[in-house]
């Protein structure tokens, strides 16, 4: 199968630096931010982002967790069952993201019905302020009216295609692949 | 996994992977919203010919906590007072739509018959079978013990401990899933009871039999020391005679203060309810430090919500 690597290792460093300063704008400081990672590789994205802004702001409390959203899928009868995963907020706990600026961060957007699931998991949880959506890659072909406010890098594709975030964390090494489909 | 039927049928992997989940739930149950949209549109039926308390609403909660619609059904005022078979019932069942099976049955392989009848195309998870299976129980007990000794990590197992199931292994279901799971897991297990309350065949389950408590005690050290039921109607001529009192019955197996000073710091107590206090255990050991009896009631939630979640999701096979 033909990969083309889109992204490469420092391009990724990059734009999750350059996500981390946009926030950092579009907030006014570092004031109530909470960054939720989507596993499996949206949780290593936002511990890397999380780094990242507080390197710009080291008086944040770096407020880092992750948001499993498993259980809140609508595929759940059509996929094969999943495995659930955890969900941990930072440090207050229960309630810790209520008036909070939450961001989300996940590797891929596509259809939206992650994010769809994310939300409705976030709101039993607690109620935030503002939810943001951060994602490394916007590959299009939504299905819901939802779209990323922090975006590292648009990439349209056919909906054959099939794109591949690599991170050294999960697999080894950092890399964005597009695989299929003749390009 | 479409049926929960036996423990027997959950290999070492699975069983730990149930467990994993069972994780998962319970620390969304730690949250003020307690309810999670997972099973939403799904029905599931208890069906239960037995009377329990805690199983049932067990279920009931865990159904109605992963937002699935809960029908309770039981013997009495339903139709199978007039004579309605099983079959009958579980057709009419089927006939509805339902997504899930609850099952409790006097008679061991009830939830068997109908996961592997034409009745329905629902999933099935056994409750407790006469004298056969209770895996939900095996598995509860299981999470609190990895919980409590091995610290609850995803991917844990019990290698390395000792379970003892004491008392009526002749008629108890939760002493056959427990020696199923827990060896599975890579426990010991020890079995201590008289011999007329242990079944025919018992030297070939995968665990160590004792006929005397203090000696099992001294020789099989526990990690958990799992007390059983004992039904009293049992302790007399009239019940069977398994046993010639009640008194010499809880002089013999029953856990004591002696015994429970007997325990490594470190050992559990634990009961699958309901407790027969005076009988097999007293409440000083019911109620003691080292009883984790209401957190396997707490468990017994989040192992259901695991169980329900793995046999309700995933794509149909095709034909299933």
């Amino acid at each position: 199968m033909a990969a083309t690597e889109v992204l490469d290792g420092p391009d990724i460093g990059r734009a999750v630096q350059r996500i981390a300063h946009e926030i950092l704008e579009q907030n006014h400081g570092p004031e109530g931010l909470v960054v939720l990672g989507v596993p499996t590789r949206g949780v290593p994205l936002a511990t890397r982002l999380a780094a990242a802004i507080k390197r710009v702001e080291p008086g944040w409390d770096q407020a880092l967790g992750r948001l499993d959203v498993t259980m809140y899928r609508d595929d759940l009868s059509r996929a094969p069952t999943r495995a659930v995963g955890r969900t941990e907020l930072p440090a207050g706990g229960i309630g810790g993201i209520d008036g909070a600026t939450v961001v989300l961060v996940d590797d891929v957007l596509y259809s939206g019905r992650t994010i769809r699931a994310a939300l409705d998991a976030l709101a039993d949880l607690g109620r935030p302020k503002t939810v943001r959506l951060a994602v490394l890659v916007d590959r299009g072909h939504r299905e819901l009216p939802i779209r990323a406010d922090y975006v590292g890098k648009n990439l349209p594709t056919a909906a054959a295609e099939r794109v591949r975030v690599l991170l050294e964390e999960t697999d080894g090494r950092d890399g964005v692949l597009i695989e299929g489909a003749e390009r | 996994m479409k049926h929960l039927l036996s423990a027997a049928d959950l290999g070492h992997d699975q069983a730990v992977a149930v467990l994993d989940v069972a994780e998962e739930m319970a620390a969304t149950q730690a949250r003020e919203i307690k309810k999670l949209p997972t099973l939403r549109g799904k029905t599931v039926v208890n069906l239960f010919f037995e009377d329990s308390t805690r199983t049932r609403i067990s279920f009931e909660t865990a159904a109605k906590r992963l937002s699935a619609d809960v029908i309770n059904f039981s013997p009495k005022g339903s139709s199978v007072s007039k004579g309605e078979s099983l079959k009958d019932t579980v057709l009419t069942l089927g006939a509805m739509h339902t997504d899930g099976i609850v099952v409790r049955h006097p008679a061991s392989g009830a939830p068997y018959q109908i996961a592997h009848s034409t009745w329905t195309d629902a999933s099935v998870i056994n409750a407790g079978d006469g004298t056969h299976q209770h895996p939900t129980q095996s598995l509860l007990d299981a999470m609190t013990i990895r919980r409590r000794l091995k610290g609850g990590q995803a991917g844990q197992d019990l290698s390395g401990l000792a379970v003892m199931i004491v008392g009526d292994v002749l008629h108890s279901r939760v002493a056959r899933s427990g020696v199923d799971l827990f060896t599975a897991l890579g426990a010991k297990v020890t079995l201590v009871a008289p011999a007329t309350l242990l079944p025919v065949g018992v030297e070939a389950w995968p665990a160590e039999v004792f006929h005397d408590l203090d000696r099992a005690l001294a020789e099989a050290p526990p990690d958990a020391l799992m007390m059983l039921r004992v039904q009293r109607e049992r302790m007399s001529s009239a019940g069977g005679g398994f046993f010639p009192s009640p008194q010499e019955y809880a002089r013999e197996y029953g856990l004591d203060a002696p015994r429970l000073a007997a325990l490594a710091p470190h050992a559990l107590v634990m009961h699958p309810g309901p407790m027969n206090r005076g009988l097999e255990i007293t409440s000083e050991a019911a109620d003691g430090a080292r009883s984790v009896i209401v957190e396997q009631v707490a468990n017994g939630v989040a192992v259901r919500m695991a169980v329900l979640y793995l046999t309700l999701t995933g794509a149909k096979e095709p034909g299933a």
